[in-house]
């Protein structure tokens, strides 16, 4: 977990702000206690509802205990991820709004598997925004893999049927597909989705085997709507929250667990391609109650 | 936007008209409903609870309480506070200065160089010359990206020379406009994963060398509680004129659009709503505020609507309407500036009263399937004649069957455009009718 605090920690010496250590949250009135929970973007009824049960001492635990262990719970149990040794190319489609970061984190991604000695491919078909799928080139020069694109106004579903294959042939261990990014409201757009699941599966049956959604940590309350919007197209198998940083607390992220049950597998923490590190629930419960010196100045 | 909040906020007012006095106590209620609503709009918690408390306050003064009717007060009330937090009256840009210069700032992925695009679209249509400067050295292809938007706009555009510096770009790019004697430049900055001390630095050099009269905040409309932080960040580092919310095409609820401008006192400028360079539009506090309250917003509508559609035009295919003597050229133009009004669940946004509240998906998904319908027309008629555009009853069976090969669609599209077209038709006698009936009623009344 070095390299959770670590980014944590380097963020937050970069803003350059003051942070007392933990808060004691036993010495919190309730109304402070609702004033994080809520300014860490926590849902809320969620919010109410835990407000509502620590206010009434039942237990002889501590507050602080009891409101870890309701967030705890909140969030469920987390299966570490590990890439499949079977079934190669291990196919995965990274989907997420337009900016929420799926180019930079598809790039880590492969930086990481190329770590922990696989052999990855990018693929970039972001053949909408003007220079979308070049920017994935210039990452996969960075971080020294393959890489299959198309130029702007192809067809996605192509590209991505010919990155399944050109990984076949160069026998590469994972293949990430970047996608566009798209608002969730949009129908013809949210349709390319399936249409490129189906074209990769014509190449390799059971391709994607996942499909991953990317998340700013700053989205508010409506990140689990889209993410409900992208689950309804495409079935997802995990979510990867990025930009969390000292001050992006990703609160959604509560009901992104109970509303869909879909496991939170990464997060970024910062711009490095190795900063993307397997979500830990203990520390990302324990970030809420960090840095709260400067709640009032708000 | 605030489609979920505007749900809650009437729901709250029906329950208060209801009462014929207000007590303390169904005040309250009200209110706490009200503050679930703002938070669960992400709107920043301190302005939510700011927002109540002078609500409430104001209903229990003397005015609301001895009214006869204080639920439409306490609406009146709310509406005010709404259009006080959203700031009051609309601000535009500063654009007088030879060159104006407008420098873009935001996080990663807020939407700084599409929006810059369309700023630079914008005010190369009202006839400004436009230089684009591509700031952002950091992310791979940025500056690719802005270049290729740039040549959609077709306004100039520069980027950095190997090893140059941001601020030495700008200092050159300012010079450049000068002597070129453009009308505006527009900065495109680097974004950054979050606001740290090396950002702040480099945007701090940079507005000394190029001394902007515009720096503008570009937020994603779906930040949460975030949104506070960042505006606040920025503006102390740089001093903030305006912001500008991205994305708004989305379900986001729009609470940063609440909250940003009640904490650190900058106006919204503008928003975006979508990923034609054409979909960036003036934000008017007192009409969102309106639009919340679900009293639509008429006047965007009807504005909008003079900006694309010609004035003599549209009088002249009335008349035609009228005498029946439209031809599919017409029904085609008609489509094409229906087109230019912008997405069709945009428009629907506008709308008045309780038809439109619809809910979201729903009302996407209308407004799809007549896009679509419009489009798929659209084809159909481009695959006529000329001849035929301008004789849509003499256009037989191989005719049609030609047209649909044509455009790719089906032979029962080609009907199905011809019969609404012949509806059309009959709509223009019955108006006619009508018009004579009215003329008549009109003598009998004047007699």
């Amino acid at each position: 977990m070095a390299g959770w605090l670590g980014a944590l920690k380097k963020t937050r010496n970069i803003i350059g702000k003051v942070f007392s250590s933990k808060v004691n949250i036993d010495e919190l009135d309730i109304e402070e206690l609702e004033e994080i929970l809520l300014r860490s973007d926590v849902p809320v009824r969620l919010t109410m509802d835990i407000v509502d049960e620590l206010e009434s001492p039942r237990r002889k635990a501590t507050r602080r205990e009891r409101l870890t262990e309701l967030l705890m719970k909140e969030l469920g149990e987390t299966p570490e991820f590990n890439w499949p040794s079977d079934n190669k190319p291990y196919v995965v489609m990274l989907l997420g709004i337009n900016g929420s970061g799926k180019t930079t984190t598809a790039a880590k991604l492969a930086k990481r598997a190329i770590g922990q000695g696989l052999k990855p491919m990018l693929c970039g078909s972001d053949t909408f925004r003007a220079a979308g799928s070049s920017q994935l080139k210039l990452w996969s020069e960075k971080v020294g893999c393959d890489f299959v694109g198309g130029e702007m106004g192809h067809d996605a579903a192509g590209v991505a049927y010919n990155a399944v294959e050109s990984a076949i042939e160069k026998k590469c261990d994972v293949v990430l597909v970047d996608t566009a990014g798209r608002m969730h409201t949009k129908t013809p757009l949210m349709d390319e989705l399936p249409k490129m699941c189906r074209s990769m599966d014509k190449r390799r049956a059971g391709a994607p085997d996942a499909v991953w959604m990317v998340l700013d940590a700053s989205l508010g309350q409506n990140a689990v709507i889209q993410a409900k919007q992208f689950n309804e197209v495409v079935p997802l198998t995990g979510i990867i929250v990025t930009k969390l940083d000292g001050s992006s607390k990703a609160g959604f992220l509560f009901s992104v667990k109970t509303e869909l049950n879909i496991p939170i597998l990464f997060t970024g923490l910062g711009e490095d391609e190795d900063d993307l590190v397997p979500f830990n629930p203990e520390e990302f419960v324990n970030a809420l109650f960090d840095e709260n010196s400067d709640a009032d100045e708000v | 936007m605030f489609e979920n909040l505007s749900t809650a906020l009437q729901k709250t007012f029906k329950n208060l008209r209801g009462y014929g006095r207000l007590t303390e106590k169904n005040v309250k209620d009200s209110m706490r409903e009200v503050r679930m609503a703002l938070l669960e709009a992400d709107v920043n918690f301190k302005v939510a609870r700011d927002f109540v408390k002078k609500v409430q306050e104001s209903c229990m003064g003397d005015e609301v309480m001895g009214s006869i009717t204080p639920g439409q007060l306490v609406v009146k009330k709310v509406q005010d506070e709404l259009e006080e937090l959203l700031g009051g009256a609309h601000r535009e840009f500063e654009l007088t200065g030879h060159p104006a210069s407008v420098m873009m700032m935001g996080l990663h992925g807020s939407g700084k160089t599409t929006t810059s695009g369309k700023l630079a679209m914008r005010w190369k249509k009202s006839g400004r010359r436009v230089l684009l400067v591509a700031c952002d050295i950091r992310r791979p292809a940025a500056v690719e990206q802005l270049m290729i938007l740039a040549g959609q706009v077709g306004c100039d555009v520069i980027g950095p020379e190997p090893g140059e510096s941001v601020p030495m770009l700008g200092k050159r790019a300012a010079k450049y406009a000068k002597d070129e004697k453009f009308d505006v430049v527009i900065y495109d900055t680097g974004g950054r994963f979050q606001v740290d001390d090396e950002l702040v630095q480099e945007l701090k050099e940079f507005s000394a060398e190029t001394n902007p009269n515009n720096r503008v905040l570009v937020l994603d409309a779906a930040i949460g509680q975030e949104s506070v932080n960042v505006a606040e960040t920025f503006r102390d580092a740089v001093g903030l004129t305006g912001l500008i919310l991205t994305k708004l095409d989305g379900d986001a609820r729009g609470g940063a659009a609440l909250s940003v401008h009640a904490v650190t006192g900058c106006p919204v400028l503008m928003t975006g709503s979508g990923e034609k360079m054409e979909d960036l539009e003036p934000f008017y506090p007192d009409r969102m505020a309106s639009r919340i309250l679900g009293m639509g917003d008429v006047v965007s509508f009807v504005e909008k609507a003079q900006g694309v559609v010609d004035q003599e035009e549209a009088m002249k295919m009335q008349e035609k309407l009228m005498k029946n003597q439209m031809d599919l050229e017409d029904f085609l133009s008609q489509i094409q500036q229906m087109k230019k009004l912008g997405s069709m669940s945009s428009l629907f946004d506008m709308m008045p009263g309780d038809a439109m509240k619809m809910d979201q998906k729903k009302k996407d998904a209308i407004a799809t399937a007549s896009e679509l319908e419009m489009k798929k027309f659209e084809s159909i008629i481009q695959s006529m004649t000329k001849w035929e555009r301008q004789n849509p009853k003499k256009i037989d069976r191989p005719r049609r069957l030609r047209i649909a090969a044509g455009c790719g669609r089906k032979f029962q599209d080609v009907n199905q455009l011809l019969k609404r077209f012949e509806q059309m038709g009959k709509m223009g006698k019955q108006f006619k009718k009508m018009e004579k009936r009215l003329r008549h009623m009109k003598k009998f009344t004047t007699k």
